[in-house]
């Protein structure tokens, strides 16, 4: 495959004919969509289907959905067949394919929403703004195909709902667990969020004419504005705090306000990683990493040294992709992280990519992250301007150079090859491996891909030498973990410890325990993925090895408190409802298996909480087939929360 | 390549599958989703084996041999699984004409009646027959996604891209884009997309009919081999015939000119057989006309 973008059978045999004859976007669809092609020169844009995406984007910010005219104006320029184009729009959740509501406000109702009141503003929201677009009571449907669909294909507006300018929907996790509950509209987060807040959220929208209103687009005159510490505007920043050896590691310029300009990053130590990186060349930086036994902090815990071994053997052009997809239930660690330290992620990935000879890097960052997205857009173009990317950067014999791209509403995205193909502008389906990411990764090209943590963990390696981070932590967990601490606790927030830190300390000593004197019933560690511990398991210290040996997992590094007032049945349809609404659909176990676990818990709940013998085989067969033969982790690891309860 | 599955010694060219190992030694290994003449898709996990020193299982259909692999293909974990599988797939199917589906239900013992228990919840609306054109049905009821009519639509057979999948999860289909009627879709209408269902979510429109009206006997069919009578490429054509009457016009999958596919006038230009005189192909932009109307 030749270097760079390649889309597969770029425009061969796909007949335009038809698109041709189609009616020309409206002017406003126009606008939007020279934005997307001013950069790329008419006659390359032919077979950059990975434009598909961020044109896709561009029409959902510009009007609310994306219409028919629009959708084939884009592939007319690209080359994309009308069917797989909208193939690709109809499968992300925040992108739209008919008319309706100009605005939209993501209501998160995800556990720790739940726990902190998400009904009272859905009941709000309810009777403000009628039935939400999407949401349980469809089963978490969105919109199929129907009169609506096909009267919206031509553009005459007459579905349901097109009059009014704000609806709502039910969103899952949205990664602002710390300030729940949350809501996402537009480009801004609404954080600890009160009726009150929410109604004059809501007149701001139906005022504002235009989602961003202020604050502009993301990529407007907005983002050059200082980015206050919790980002959007009237939202508090992050809590976070400490304990144990060595930490602050990766929270020490987080917990002293952030890090968000090139200039201060410098001041507080920056990029002199990359310079001990250059010193040692890539084998000895490869070297400091294996000997720091960094393992994986996506949910995986896979070796990092051995990627990166595997990619710098392989032939060139290789590429360095940060995962910034961060969905998990529970989890917000990488949205700090890029809000307030992006150039910890940004030397980490350049130092990847020295160690592995990589020429090119993506970040990709989730949909619902805005803030997290201009921080980090902002710290590459200040990168880059200033030589710490791009061309012979820092005067090196190298170049390496990055570019930002989002997600569009996709949990899915955040396994690495649905993530790739994501960015190639296919549906965000995994792929099967082998081949691996190291063999063949974005655009078919040998690819290191890390999560946002693992990135920033690679600068005090560099720094402080890998034999003295392999020191710290346990026997098989090496150096700190970032923990996202939500749901009936105290002090929600982002917390650094060693592995090796019992579960208790943290909840009790960082996060205080549940509020108001409460009973801790149990904890969901890992995200929707992990399983819930008990009580008596909580005395657990957080390691990959200790988790694991009780059948739990570290995961995403997510402990969600339930309290003794929690309906644990009731966390389980919600996860259960997740899992059904992020399955791409790809593989019979996940995309029949999770709506048959949906129904199951259901069930459950209609029997008070009792699992009979005969609901109990149903769960064991569908768990033990969605964990044996679904093609990736979502499906994998669906079963694993409803397990552990079950099993109780 | 070296390998054994279920005990024998298999050698395997390097690229070949563990699908294509195991049939060579004569181990059989159901599938449904996998279709000769397409790449292997690996969607419906029917033909997953175990690897030895794998965590979880591998479709056989996808995953080329190695040096010293271990395979198994009957224990009682990969029977489960399967059995799992097809339960899945008739729960969330109308697969009441896919008899390979039902052949395999039966050998492995699975129950799809123990999951309607569960059905409390409002089913996905029915969304019954899509009849926009005189040439094929489509009903969404019966599809599985196995996703060997977007395949045969797109770059490895037709070029054509008229239909995808859309929307994701359960409730993810194959669309032609806005859900269109075909006939404002791309579709060129060759019946390839027909050719390679394996569940009849596809079917040809004299066919769908003469079920509907209960007069599909297959009892009363039989085949006739002929050359497509249009261009000169010659291609074969198998006619099913039922009552002197042409019914369905599909190609043998191992000719190697057609590898069972076809184009528009070969697999629908038939009629003028019955009107008595041969005309001329006119009669298909007509029938086209006509759909469109319809539609």
């Amino acid at each position: 495959m030749s270097q760079g973008p390649v889309a597969p059978a770029p425009g061969r045999g796909v007949d335009l004919s038809r698109l041709e004859r189609m009616p020309d976007p409206e002017p406003d669809e126009a606008v939007a969509l020279q934005e997307v092609w001013r950069e790329v020169a008419p006659e390359s844009r032919r077979g950059r289907r990975d434009l598909l995406l961020p044109a896709l984007q561009a029409l959902q910010r510009a009007r609310g959905w994306v219409s028919y005219p629009a959708l084939a104006a884009v592939c007319r320029e690209l080359g994309v067949p009308l069917a797989d184009a909208y193939g690709v729009a109809a499968f992300y959740a925040l992108l739209r394919t008919e008319p309706g509501p100009r605005h939209i406000v993501h209501l998160c109702d995800d556990v720790a929403c739940m726990r902190r009141g998400a009904d009272r503003l859905a009941a709000r929201l309810r009777e403000r703004l009628g039935p939400p677009l999407h949401g349980p009571e469809h089963g978490g449907l969105r919109g199929l195909p129907g009169s609506a669909r096909l009267s919206g294909a031509h553009g005459d507006g007459a579905s349901p709902g097109a009059a009014a300018s704000v609806g709502w929907a039910f969103s899952p996790c949205l990664g602002q667990c710390d300030r729940a509950p949350a809501a996402l509209a537009g480009d801004e987060v609404w954080g600890e969020l009160t009726p009150e807040g929410l109604e004059a959220g809501l007149r701001d929208l139906e005022a504002a004419g235009h989602p961003e209103g202020a604050r502009g687009e993301p990529d407007g005159a907005a983002a050059e504005a200082p980015l206050l510490a919790g980002g959007s505007p009237g939202v508090p920043g992050p809590r976070a705090g400490c304990m144990g050896e060595a930490t602050p590691l990766l929270l020490e310029r987080v917990l002293s306000g952030g890090a968000t300009t090139l200039d201060a990053y410098l001041a507080r130590g920056g990029y002199q990683a990359l310079r001990r990186a250059r010193e040692l060349g890539p084998g000895g930086a490869m070297a400091e990493v294996e000997r720091a036994r960094l393992l994986g902090r996506g949910g995986a815990a896979f070796p990092s040294s051995r990627k990166w071994a595997a990619v710098a053997r392989e032939p060139g052009p290789r590429y360095v992709v940060c995962n910034a997809d961060e969905s998990e239930p529970g989890t917000f660690k990488d949205r700090v992280l890029l809000e307030l330290d992006p150039f910890a992620v940004l030397e980490g990935m350049t130092i990847a990519a020295f160690a592995t000879g990589a020429e090119r890097g993506w970040i990709y960052v989730r949909g619902e992250y805005p803030d997290a997205y201009r921080s980090i857009r902002r710290a590459v173009e200040e990168a880059r301007a200033r030589g710490y990317l791009g061309h012979h950067l820092l005067g090196a014999d190298w170049s390496f150079d990055v570019e930002v791209r989002r997600g569009a509403g996709a949990y899915v995205c955040g396994e690495e090859t649905a993530l790739f193909n994501s960015i190639e502008g296919l549906r965000g389906e995994p792929r099967a491996r082998p081949p691996f990411p190291t063999q063949r990764g974005l655009f078919g090209r040998p690819t290191v891909i890390h999560n946002v943590e693992t990135l920033a963990s690679v600068v005090p390696i560099l720094l402080r030498g890998g034999k003295w981070y392999g020191a710290l932590g346990t026997a098989r967990s090496a150096g700190t973990k970032l923990v996202s601490v939500s749901g009936d606790v105290a002090v929600p927030g982002l917390y650094e410890v060693p592995f090796g830190t019992p579960i208790r300390a943290i909840l009790e000593e960082l996060a205080g325990g549940a509020p108001g004197g409460r009973r801790i019933q149990a904890v969901l560690c890992g995200g929707a993925a992990g399983t819930f511990l008990f009580p008596e398991e909580l005395d657990t210290p957080l390691a990959f090895e200790t988790l694991q040996a009780i059948g739990g997992t570290v995961g995403s590094g997510a402990l969600v408190v339930l309290d003794e007032t929690a309906d644990l049945w009731e966390v389980a349809e919600r996860i259960a409802r997740f899992f059904k609404e992020e399955s791409c659909g790809q593989c019979v176990p996940c995309r029949v298996g999770t709506r048959r676990q949906w129904e199951l818990v259901r069930a459950i709940r209609r029997q008070g909480g009792r699992v009979d013998g005969a609901l109990r085989a149903l769960f064991d067969d569908l768990a033990r087939v969605m964990r044996d033969s679904s093609i990736c982790g979502l499906g994998q690891l669906a079963p694993n929360a409803l397990a552990s309860l079950v099993r109780r | 390549m070296r390998l054994t599955i279920d005990g024998h010694p298999v050698e395997g060219p390097p690229g070949s599958t563990i699908l294509e190992a195991a049939r060579s030694v004569g181990v059989p290994i159901p599938t449904v989703c996998y279709h000769e003449t397409l790449e292997p898709i690996g969607a419906c996990r029917v033909c997953v084996v175990e690897v030895e020193g794998a965590r979880t299982l591998v479709p056989a259909c996808q995953r080329r041999v190695e040096e010293g692999m271990v395979v198994r293909t009957d224990t009682e974990r990969v029977r489960a699984n399967r059995r799992m599988v097809v339960e899945l797939l008739e729960s969330s199917a109308d697969t009441r004409l896919a008899p390979e589906i039902g052949r395999l239900a039966s050998e492995l013992g699975a129950d799809p009646g123990r999951w309607a228990s569960l059905q409390h919840e409002k089913p996905l609306p029915a969304r019954g027959p899509k009849l926009d054109n005189e040439l094929y049905v489509r009903e969404p009821d019966r599809c599985i996604l196995c996703y060997r009519c977007v395949k045969a639509c797109g770059e490895q057979v037709q070029n054509t891209f008229a239909i995808a999948v859309a929307g994701r999860g359960y409730e993810a289909r194959i669309d032609p884009g806005f859900d269109l009627p075909l006939p404002d879709s791309a579709c060129v209408f060759c019946g390839n997309c027909v050719a390679v269902c394996p569940t009849e979510a596809l079917t040809f429109r004299t066919q769908w009919e003469m079920r509907r009206d209960g007069a599909w006997d297959e009892s009363r069919q039989r085949t006739v081999t002929t050359v497509c009578p249009y261009c000169g490429v010659g291609c074969q054509l198998q006619l099913t015939v039922q009552d002197n009457r042409i019914v369905k016009v599909t190609a043998p999958v191992d000719d190697p000119t057609t590898r069972g596919y076809l184009c528009i006038k070969g697999r629908f230009g038939w009629q003028y057989v019955h009107a008595g005189l041969q005309t001329a192909p006119e009669a298909l932009p007509k029938a086209q006309t006509d759909a469109r109307r319809t539609a």
